[in-house]
């Protein structure tokens, strides 16, 4: 078998199969809805339990508020939770990055408490152009990031250990830059103007909420259906059309109720279209581009991450600047709902509750597991306590209980399904 | 054979705090060749393999690449030369499906963005080519078993156009066919003019492939021996070092006669 011809072949176009490279024993979906469900049954019971336990607590928190106060699902209460979600959601992406490497940053509250002080600092007291100020703000951010990816990647020192130091050290020197005054007015324009409270897609018209809601529903369509092509010319199993059908409605389904329930008040708040936007592109970034597969390799085995050529401690630093580059937006959004820099921002409960966002929404502590989107949908759970909460007038003191009780069910829940997928082999 | 060896050892050694792993080895590889290395457990194979793909650096000595001393000192720089590597821990990442941990380091691209359709394609013929029976290219590691695991190491290492292919125990965990596969693509490789080290406790599967048999013992060379003409015997005597008795004297001394 020693013919030149086949010598520059690649190799993995040699010899047939010798058996059927199919097992039987494998559980073959069922064709149309009957194999969906019996799928989906399959799933459970792997502990593969997705997004299904964040929409049933969606469900259960909405449904009591409501009971308690009838405001609480109104048009106004919707925007209201929607609005203020999108600020602490931004450091659950950026703390979504990190948990996939199996790491904590607990610094971002703070980091977003600097970034605001660091931006009126540059923009008020020194006067600088406002869009400048906002890059400048967010490199701040990122290199802050890259100092606590660099102590924790090239030194060693636990990540938990160097954020908790940046937590103290970074509340510090943003209390140094409010020396004096202790807060400062920011000026209403340029993104922070984007990002305050009466500020809405398209100008409140009725056609911005379903211009978004349409985007949203052809871009699942279509990007499905170029996938199925691609995958059905290539001979690779592709998903049905009556599922990808399936999906699509249901995407439709909620994104024009929301976009009917908002519009009933001023529409969809600016500062959730970028929110919405950033997610898009993060869940591009992690599931799509190199960058990303790296991150879950590190975040599954390190060791075997850093022998297929991976650069770990970089792709550490990297996402360490991530995780800062989102505290320092979230915190120009925090900022830009009262127009203040405070002593005050970054404070209390908002690292919890960033925290509590993305493993609510599905992202595993343990590294390896989760994508963006938990960080939207933990994010619907968090504000919605929070904004019930403030409707039905209860003390910040039964709110901290009340966060602190659902990040450990979160965490229960994470650690619980981590064990099932374990005995099933999943995990 | 060609002259130069595409890769060489020139008195490697590695120490791990109090065990000296590896002694002064010498060791050469040639385009074409399939190397095999065996030796007790412990002997330092896996500590030899490791130094070659770059997981631990050599303490002292050289490796030599088409004749060129070259530093060895990450994985990337060996992945860099040219040369695969499928280790005995197998390091694959359990939460990636088969085809990402297939082209983990090396992803396809389509218009810069991953082409998990070309990557799924690609894999599947592969795995299909080593005969083994996978669920789905596109469930985690976790779910398969060891057999379906090492192959999916195996196939990692064919991926990429290396010029070395280094096996740490590839059939440990195989059954009969798949062990099979994997010797018939040893024989592969060969015939692609490829260097191969391939280690194995097991001497039939080594006298069926290899051409050269090392042994290494405690860490230092124990012979080397041209698989055509030499016995089993003379093998497990240089592994177990049992080569001074006289029993193994009186065998050798009858092969010789015999030749
Ligand atoms: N990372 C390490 N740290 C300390 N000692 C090590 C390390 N790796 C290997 N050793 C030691 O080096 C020696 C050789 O180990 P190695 O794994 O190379 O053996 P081996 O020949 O591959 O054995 P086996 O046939 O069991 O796989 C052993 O004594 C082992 O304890
Ligand atoms: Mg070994």
């Amino acid at each position: 078998m020693s013919d030149k011809t086949t010598m520059h072949q690649p190799l993995d176009e040699v010899p047939p199969p010798a058996v059927a490279p199919l097992d039987p024993r494998l559980l073959i979906r069922e064709e149309g809805f009957k194999g969906y469900l019996t799928e989906f049954k399959r799933k459970l019971k792997g502990g593969e339990l997705g997004s299904l336990p964040v929409i049933l607590a969606l469900v259960i928190i909405w449904t009591i508020f409501q009971l308690k106060d009838s405001l609480f699902l109104s048009s106004a209460n919707m925007v209201n939770i929607c609005y203020f979600m999108a600020g602490t959601g931004m450091l659950a992406v950026g703390l979504v990055f990190v948990l996939l490497l199996g790491e904590i940053d607990l610094s971002v509250a703070s980091v977003s408490g600097l970034a605001s002080a660091v931006f009126a600092s540059l923009s008020v007291t020194h006067g600088l152009n406002s869009w400048l100020a906002v890059v400048l703000t967010v490199l701040t951010g990122i290199a802050i990031g890259a100092i606590h990816g660099f102590f924790f990647a090239k030194i060693g020192v636990p990540a938990f250990v160097v954020t908790l130091a940046g937590f103290l050290g970074w509340t510090g020197l943003m209390q140094w830059l409010l020396r004096g005054t202790g807060s400062l007015t920011i000026q209403d324009k340029g993104l922070l103007h984007v990002l305050g409270q009466r500020s809405f897609f398209m100008n409140q018209s009725i056609a911005g909420a379903y211009v978004l809601a349409t985007l949203g529903v052809a871009a699942l369509l279509i990007g499905s259906l170029i996938d199925q092509g691609r995958r059905r010319s290539a001979g690779v199993p592709f998903r049905p059309t009556s599922e990808i059908l399936v999906r699509t409605v249901a995407l439709a389904i909620v994104a024009y109720t929301a976009a009917y329930v908002l519009n009933k008040s001023a529409g969809v708040p600016n500062a959730l279209v970028i929110f919405l936007a950033t997610l898009v592109v993060c869940d591009f970034v992690l599931r799509r581009t190199t960058f990303g597969r790296k991150v879950f390799a590190v975040g599954g085995s390190i060791e075997a991450a850093r022998r297929a050529g991976i650069n770990v401690a970089m792709i550490r630093i990297q996402v360490f600047a991530i995780s800062g580059g989102f505290a320092a937006i979230g915190g120009l959004f925090l900022a830009g709902q009262t127009y203040t820099a405070t002593l005050q921002a970054g404070t209390g409960n908002l690292l919890m509750l960033a925290i509590a966002a993305a493993v609510i929404g599905g992202t595993s502590l343990f590294g390896g597991r989760g994508n963006v989107w938990s960080a939207l949908l933990g994010m619907l759970v968090i504000q919605s306590i929070q904004t019930g909460l403030d409707l039905l007038n209860m003390d910040q003191s039964i709110q901290y209980m009340i966060t602190g009780a659902v990040l450990l069910a979160a965490v229960v829940v994470d650690s619980v399904s981590r064990r099932t997928q374990r005995s099933s082999g999943r995990a | 054979m060609s002259a130069t060896p595409v890769l060489a050892l020139r008195g490697v050694s590695k120490r791990f705090g109090a065990v000296q792993a590896l002694t002064d080895v010498e060791l050469e590889v040639h385009a074409g060749e399939v190397v095999a290395l065996v030796g007790d457990n412990g002997a330092g194979k896996s500590t030899l393999v490791k130094t070659i793909a770059g997981v631990h650096p050599v303490d002292e000595g050289v490796i030599e690449w088409e004749g060129r001393p070259v530093h060895i000192n990450r994985p990337q720089d060996a992945q860099g030369l040219g040369i695969a590597t499928v280790y005995q821990d197998l390091a694959l990442c359990d939460n990636l499906d088969v085809v990402g941990n297939l082209y983990l380091g090396r992803e396809l691209l389509r218009y810069g963005s991953l082409d998990e359709v070309t990557m799924e394609k690609r894999s599947r013929e592969l795995l299909n080519t080593l005969s083994i029976r996978i669920p789905s290219v596109r469930i985690p590691i976790a779910s398969l078993s060891g057999g379906q695991r090492q192959v999916v190491a195996i196939a990692r290492a064919l991926i990429g156009d290396p010029k070395v292919v280094i096996l740490d125990e590839p059939t440990a965990a195989l059954g009969v066919e798949q062990t099979a596969q994997v010797l018939d693509l040893v024989e592969r490789l060969r015939e692609r003019r490829l260097g191969v080290i391939l280690i194995s406790h097991n001497m039939a599967d080594v006298t069926a492939v290899a051409d050269t048999v090392h042994v290494l013992r405690l860490g230092k060379n124990n012979g080397a021996f041209p698989v055509k003409g030499t016995t089993n015997e003379q093998i497990i005597a240089a592994i177990t070092g049992a080569t001074d008795n006289a029993v193994t004297r009186r065998l050798a001394r009858n092969a010789e006669a015999t030749q």
